[in-house]
């Protein structure tokens, strides 16, 4: 076992749990126990709502699966990467005031909250519900196998024991710190991976002998690695353009970011987050791409995508500098994980068991329901995760493009279009799904349908689905202005 | 019929302002990786030894937003309250 990697390994979780410990004390003191547990009061400022957007986003794929790509496509995947700079700016700009100004007025402590007073219907809400439980429930416990996959190659443990750790770090601090402690400790982790990358790039870079060295021995190696189009030269400008929508603009619709969008304080901290979000995201994303090509020749014949950052790691730091570095895709998995298992637990106990199964639950009630629906929820990820079974691995295939397709227009539309109806959301979320996997399995028979990603034609449909239902089915415009005040 | 919440009026047109700025983006990131980067590789130049293309598509195109965003919340961009009691003019 290395223990000058495990060391700072194990000083990094213990600072996220006695964050976790900080923010519950704040937790138990507060009157309004909802709302501080799922949403962490709405009282985030700038620098921590732009890393939790970051870090919840930063998932397993981007920071293992990312550069592993990068380092057998090249820079045609760095440039594929570089669509997520939009999310830095987009989400806050899009959803942005309105939605804050509604999500107050609306008391909404959910994205689904939302949904629900905006189309004021119980089908929407289920569906949402419904939706947000299987695809983000899938979405976690393949997160969980990455967590306990890279414990494994770090420390020698045992898968199971790996993930056991693995779980049990995040079930502490999720369960009893709630919305707030994730994002907090989101923000460290923030800080980790882009410290983290920043240190490995220029290791990189250094060991293979300075920028101008490493790119020749690409060209030597293969031209195509230094062109936009792929080591086989089969990355097309529409494939690559369409991740815009996957990685980039779509990202509005996934519910674990639009609810961070109903989180910040005021418009101060928006304002600072739209800034440090952009920045961060384009720092980390721009640096872990680059280091998966520059890897390549000096340490080629990596065949495991998933292992390149951790063998490059080892490779040209210190262990005791490798150690903190590779906290840094722990951080990422960690903080996409703890906010997708608060998000799901959101569901059930607010979306579901509150709005029909008991609405006037007492505080005691709601708190005990809470800590033990997530508690419950993290125990069943860990025996999942045990042994995968097929379906889950086959949903999580689906679960950012499906939620995508499901719930960019709801959202959008509902905020800006006073048209936007019930039924126009129902047959959207319907549409969104339903065409999201019948063209996953046509694209898997067939190659990509008009050659770019899955989840470009289900949005545009949904679109489409959501403008005609609304129109032909109980016409109503919607009015956003505040009834009266007193 | 009431007039529109005032600080809707802001927050459209600060949407606005966001798809204009994806668009840019997306402009800018395409224009120069597919433009420049469709030459053959015998041709390209290295700036700071990164291909010519991705320098200017990805680095520089970076540099360029990560400005604009932050001259556009500074002089575009207007704080309001959220809050409805705090709400009217």
């Amino acid at each position: 076992m290395n223990y000058e990697v495990l060391v700072p390994m194990i000083v990094f979780l213990l600072v996220i749990f006695f964050i976790g410990y900080w923010a519950s004390r704040k937790l138990t003191a507060s009157s309004n126990f909802i709302s501080d547990y799922f949403l962490g009061g709405r009282e985030l400022g700038g620098f921590v709502l732009a890393m939790t957007m970051v870090a919840t986003y930063g998932s397993a794929s981007s920071f293992l699966g990312g550069p592993g790509t990068a380092y057998t496509m090249g820079f045609g995947w760095v440039l594929l990467a570089m669509a997520q700079v939009v999310t830095g700016y987009f989400v806050l700009m899009i959803l942005g005031k309105k939605y804050a100004i509604m999500a107050r007025r609306y008391k909404a402590i959910t994205m689904i909250d939302f949904l629900k007073s905006r189309y004021d219907s119980s089908a929407v809400v289920l569906l949402s519900a419904f939706s947000i439980i299987i695809f983000l429930f899938s979405a976690m416990a393949a997160q969980w196998i990455g967590g306990a996959r890279l414990v494994e190659s770090l420390t020698g443990l045992s898968y199971n024991s790996a993930l056991f750790l693995f779980a049990v770090s995040v079930l502490v601090y999720v369960t009893i710190g709630g919305f707030r402690a994730v994002a907090l400790t989101d923000a460290v982790q923030g800080a980790v991976m882009l410290i983290g990358t920043l240190i490995l790039l220029i290791a990189v870079i250094i060991a293979g002998g300075g920028i101008p060295n490493i790119v020749n021995d690409l060209l030597n190696e293969n031209p195509n690695l230094v062109t936009p189009y792929g080591a086989n030269g089969d990355l097309t400008a529409a494939y690559v353009s369409s991740f815009w929508i996957l990685v980039g603009v779509g990202v509005v619709g996934l519910p674990q970011i639009a609810v961070r969008a109903m989180s910040y304080k005021n418009s101060r901290s928006m304002h600072r987050a739209l800034i440090i979000g952009t920045i961060i995201t384009g720092l980390i994303m721009l640096n872990m791409h680059l280091i998966g090509v520059f890897a390549r020749p000096v340490m080629p014949g990596i065949e495991i995508g998933d292992k390149v950052i951790p063998l490059i790691a080892l490779e040209t730091l210190p262990p005791w500098v490798a150690g903190i570095v590779l906290a840094a895709p722990m951080a990422a998995i960690m903080s996409t994980v703890d906010s997708l298992l608060l998000l799901v637990s959101s569901s059930i106990v607010k979306d579901v068991y509150l709005n029909y199964i008991k609405p006037d639950a007492s505080i005691k009630t709601i708190k005990r329901i809470s800590f033990g629906v997530t508690g419950m929820l993290g125990i069943i990820v860990f025996l999942l995760a045990l042994n995968p079974p097929e379906l889950l691995i086959f949903l999580n295939l689906f679960a950012f493009g499906g939620l995508e397709a499901a719930f960019i227009w709801p959202i959008v539309l509902g905020l800006y279009w006073k048209w936007g109806n019930k039924y126009g959301a129902i047959a959207s979320m319907a549409t969104g799904i339903v065409s999201y996997i019948g063209l996953h399995f046509y694209n898997l028979e067939n190659g990509n349908l008009f050659g770019v990603h899955t989840v470009t034609l289900p949005v545009l449909l949904s679109l489409v689905a959501f403008i005609i239902f609304s129109l032909l089915v109980g016409r109503k415009a919607y009015q956003y202005n505040a009834p009266a005040l007193k | 019929m009431e007039e529109t919440d005032w600080r809707f009026k802001i927050a459209h047109r600060e949407a606005k302002i966001g798809v204009g700025l994806a668009l840019f983006n997306f402009v800018w990131w395409f224009g120069f990786a597919y433009g420049m980067g469709s030459r053959p590789v015998e041709e390209y130049s290295y700036v700071f030894g990164l291909p010519d293309w991705f320098f200017y598509s990805c680095v520089l195109g970076f540099l360029v937003i990560a400005v604009l965003v932050i001259v556009i919340v500074h002089f575009f961009f207007t704080e309001v309250p959220f809050d409805d009691e705090e709400g009217s003019p």
